[in-house]
């Protein structure tokens, strides 16, 4: 790989590029789902080749191939050459970025269980046991499981000496079930929505996950809902579980700390953000015990957005978002770094395949724990409504204004859970909503959630990103905003 | 000579002012009969092959500048086995003899992991299909240089107005070829087109976009000058309450908002009791001036005349002056229901059967112009984002408008205002349509593509107002 590699960067210099950087990947995927009792989908996918970003006339061109020989990989280099100099006839200044070191490196993310080395008739046994658990509940109409396994090697070279392989495995599981009852459709996930959890890690985290036991619980709460009472709508205090906080932190924070958004990068497609330049270090953010940090580093946890280095050949860092409640960083690269006056990128780069132009992404965006017990936060509430398992997300085009509904409540009255809720949502203002926040549960409590389904650029990019979060509770919050009517 | 021997020998190669071509699609051929030939030889029952190759171009801009300018093209093979009541699939990128032979063997011992499925229906065998033409040379032909020539038109055009654009430019071409061992052979090929244009004047912007099979419809200057007029309008945007509203949807926002019922048609979702057409088949469910079909043939549509077995797609009216009629099946959806597949199966295996993908929405005569002089209040929606589902079942959705909402007042657009998070319900509002537009292919960013016109709708429900 590294020949064809160097090839590729050497051809790009010949025909005029002043930097470049390339990857070759080679991608591996097991997707198993059943439904119903029966296997649904049952497929692996591998797809192999490169991608090669030059800049050249002071503009850039990416572009790449499957041909991996040395005469496929030379044509898509003089290709991505050829684009650079068509960008020049549009640009308006010269690309600059700020330095890097060159990294000599070979990295392989933590796993005790190779997920490809495990027999499939045992994956599908599971599945396939989980999947009876929930049938045997009465009202159940629909019942759905899957997992998710990924081993991604990635060889980076740049023209400043780089050469960086990384080997990842990523898996995921998860299961849902679903009661058509009435004129409802109601449903509950384990261990959360969207495919359940996924991590930058191997078996083990099946193994982890106890699916068996939660299988009847789903089930059950998901024929409840339907005798369940509608979720009020009022002002009043909020409690998320970890992982509807956890998207919540994604949409709200993670996406609008991203500078090429803020710089108008975005502007077509995925938005900008309210985080203007001005507002570095000046703006309140959240409420004096909010602290978030961007963290790709291995030790904060097993998380879709640890690495050793990005797509850019970046070390991975933790880069403070919001310290102690003031908004203190963005997410960078090494052209938006030097733009905004930044001495070093924070090395989130990422692409998803080799055909795919790194762009800036998420990491693991993270709320730190604080200090409460959940049993102690219920029991600090009064009257309230706790919220879990997420079931729709939206958010405005600057992450201003989001809405968001979960599967299931629990109204909350003199420190206890009284009652189960259907149809919970909440609604706010990105800026007010965290600085109404008073109570994070603790590091017992905390998980690093895997969110492995987000969308960004042109052409579609999908990434999966960290977040990790306890329980937290919010005060003055819009209830039931979902189907409020005027 | 083997397709793997010669796709060592094939190399894209380009220059300036040059574009690549897709393979000879006779190459694609020759894959296929190498996987059916490996698959007889290493002892699969039956197999299915697909071969897929994308060549698409996209160059982006921002800030009134190309800021990402990017090629890719590959060749890929997807191969399904079944033998004794067991399928999987394995998808490779690679080529050679040996790549494809551990493909088959991967895919057989996938599908030997599994219990036997009595209802797994063998292979369909020969299929008659009709033609389509949807491959623009003049579109396969547009290289980076005329891209970049279009989108520094579209910046110049920004700069002079002070306004700061942001957009893409977009050409491809793709060709897939499917082929199984009972005789089934298909192939389509095709071109298409995109540009996308936001232009912004502080606080404000505005959007524009076209997707066509042939570049020529695109019309990219005229797409910058739209948006570039209505992100002027839309500058000094005012707050107003909450509430509901009568609004014009531009057929991008109908599409962005309705596009999301395209499953509840699926016979499986309904079987599967997550459709909203649950126990509403047959039944009036939304105003007598709505009708759908679903139409590969359409010549506003894309897409290849057959399904992911190799079913000829078949034209289905879907809602007839307001009522559903009809659901679209795949083999195994159809058999159980004992009615005829309708060719909008998914590639095999899967749990979701089928889908309707070339939805055609009939229109109307009503302009945007006569829809805005017939409204004493209301609402005219350039575009909405980041639309997700409240309630399945209500078909409720909430989202956003965005880049131009402009009151209107005694039949003429008075002032732009702040833009608003909705929670409505497709089906209410399928049933509020007082007007539609002549249906045309939009083009959005939350479904994909359909023939769809403008509509006035009355009490659209706006619940919340953003900052901008």
């Amino acid at each position: 790989m590294w020949d064809l590699a160097t090839h590729s960067l050497d051809v790009a210099k010949l025909r005029g590029a002043k930097y470049a950087d390339v990857r070759v990947m080679h991608l591996r995927q097991r997707d198993l789902t059943t439904k119903n009792g029966h296997i649904g989908t049952l497929a692996q996918t591998e797809s192999i080749g490169l991608g090669i970003r030059v800049l050249a006339n002071g503009a850039w061109g990416f572009a790449s191939t499957d041909q991996l020989t040395r005469e496929g990989v030379a044509a898509c280099a003089a290709h991505a050459v050829s684009i650079a100099k068509a960008s020049a006839l549009a640009k308006r200044r010269d690309v600059t970025m700020v330095d890097e070191q060159p990294f000599v490196d070979s990295w392989q993310s933590p796993f005790r269980k190779d997920p490809f080395e495990i027999p499939l008739e045992s994956q599908l046994a599971l599945l396939l046991a989980a999947d009876a658990e929930m049938r045997r509940v009465k009202g159940v109409t629909l019942t759905e499981t899957d997992m998710q396994f990924r081993k991604i090697d990635s060889w980076f070279a740049s023209s400043i000496g780089s050469r960086i392989h990384q080997r990842k495995v990523i898996s995921g599981c998860g299961i849902v079930a679903t009661a058509f009852q009435g004129d409802e459709i109601q449903k509950r996930s384990y261990p959360n929505s969207f495919g359940g959890q996924h991590a930058l890690a191997g078996y083990e985290l099946v193994d982890s996950l106890e699916l068996l036991q939660h299988a009847p619980i789903i089930a059950e709460e998901a024929a409840a809902l339907h005798s369940a009472a509608q979720c009020p709508q009022k002002t009043g205090t909020l409690i998320l579980g970890g992982s509807q906080l956890g998207l919540q932190i994604h949409e709200s924070v993670g996406h609008p700390i991203e500078l090429d958004r803020v710089l108008g990068e975005e502007a077509n497609f995925a938005g900008t953000s309210f985080l203007t330049l001005e507002k570095l270090n000046h703006l309140r953010y959240g409420s004096d015990i909010v602290n978030v940090v961007a963290d790709a580093r291995i030790e904060h946890g097993p998380g879709l957005g640890s690495f050793a280095y990005d797509d850019e050949g970046v070390p991975a860092q933790c880069t403070d978002i919001i310290k102690d409640g003031q908004f203190r960083g963005y997410l960078s690269n090494r052209e938006t770094a030097k733009i905004i006056g930044l001495q070093r990128s924070s090395g989130t780069m990422r692409t998803e395949s080799w055909n795919r132009l790194p762009i800036i992404r998420m990491t693991n965006v993270s709320l730190r724990p604080g200090t409460w017990e959940h049993e102690d936060l219920i029991s600090d509430t009064d009257d309230g409504i706790f919220m879990e398992t997420n079931k729709s997300w939206s958010i405005d085009d600057r992450r201003y204004q989001f809405q968001f509904s979960t599967e299931i409540g629990w109204e909350i009255k003199g420190g206890k859970k009284v009652r189960m809720l259907k149809n919970p949502s909440y609604g706010g203002i990105t800026t007010e909503f965290w600085n109404s926040c008073d109570a994070i549960c603790s590091a017992k409590h905390w998980t690093l959630w895997g969110t492995p389904n987000c969308g960004k650029g042109q052409p579609m990019q999908t990434m999966g990103t960290g977040h990790g979060a306890s329980p937290a509770r919010f005060r003055n919050v819009q209830i039931g905003t979902a189907f409020s009517e005027q | 000579m083997s397709a793997a021997r010669k796709a060592r020998k094939t190399g894209t190669a380009h220059s300036k002012g040059s574009a690549a071509a897709l393979s000879d699609a006779r190459r694609l051929h020759d894959i296929i009969n190498d996987v059916l030939r490996i698959a007889k030889l290493v002892g699969a029952e039956d197999a299915e092959v697909h071969v897929d190759e994308v060549l698409d171009d996209l160059t982006r801009f921002a800030n009134n500048a190309i800021h990402q300018n990017v090629s890719e093209n590959g060749i890929t093979v997807s191969i399904r086995t079944v033998a004794e009541g067991r399928t999987a699939r394995v998808t490779t990128n690679r080529l050679d003899e040996n790549s494809l032979r551990a493909a088959v063997e991967s895919a057989l011992s996938l599908a030997a992991s599994q219990p036997a499925d009595k209802q797994l229906l063998m292979l369909p065998g020969k299929q008659r299909y009709r033609g389509v033409q949807r491959f623009s040379k003049k579109t396969a032909a547009v290289t980076p240089e005329e891209r970049a020539r279009a989108v520094r038109r579209a910046c110049d055009l920004a700069v002079q107005r002070g306004q700061v654009a942001a957009g893409i430019f977009s050409t491809g071409q793709s060709q897939t070829v499917m082929g199984n061992s009972r005789g089934l052979l298909a192939a389509y090929r095709e071109t298409h087109a995109e540009f996308s244009i936001t232009m912004q004047e502080a606080p404000a912007a505005s959007w524009a976009k076209a997707n066509a099979g042939d570049v020529r419809q695109l019309g990219p200057q005229q797409l910058a000058a739209r948006a570039s007029e209505k992100a002027h309008l839309a500058v000094d945007a005012k707050e107003i309450p909450t509430g509901k509203y009568a609004v014009i949807l531009e057929p991008a926002a109908a599409l962005d908002l309705v596009g999301f019922l395209f499953y509840d048609f699926a016979a499986t979702a309904v079987a599967d009791k997550r459709s909203c057409l649950n126990e509403r088949m047959g039944k009036p469910l939304f105003g007598k001036n709505i009708t759908i079909v679903d139409d590969v043939y359409h010549p506003l549509q894309l897409g290849a005349p057959y399904d992911g077995e190799g079913i000829p797609r078949q034209k289905v009216l879907l809602v007839d002056r307001g009522v559903p009629k009809n659901l679209v099946y795949s083999r195994r959806a159809a058999k159980d229901a004992r009615k005829s597949a309708t060719g909008h199966g998914f590639m095999l295996p899967n749990e979701y059967g089928e889908a309707p993908m070339n939805l055609v929405f009939s229109g109307g005569d009503s302009s945007l112009e006569k829809m805005i002089a017939s409204t004493d209040r209301g609402l005219l929606v350039t575009r909405i984002w980041y639309i997700r589902e409240v309630d399945p079942y209500e078909k409720i959705m909430t989202g956003m408008t965005r880049d131009g909402l402009f009151l209107v007042e005694k039949g003429k657009v008075t002032s732009a205002v702040r833009n608003f998070r909705f929670n409505q319900s497709i089906l209410e509002a399928l049933r509020n349509v007082e007007m539609l537009g002549p249906a045309i292919r939009a083009s959005g960013e939350e479904a994909f593509e359909m023939v769809m016109p403008a509509m006035k709708i009355r009490d659209f429900n706006f619940s919340e107002v953003t900052k901008f």
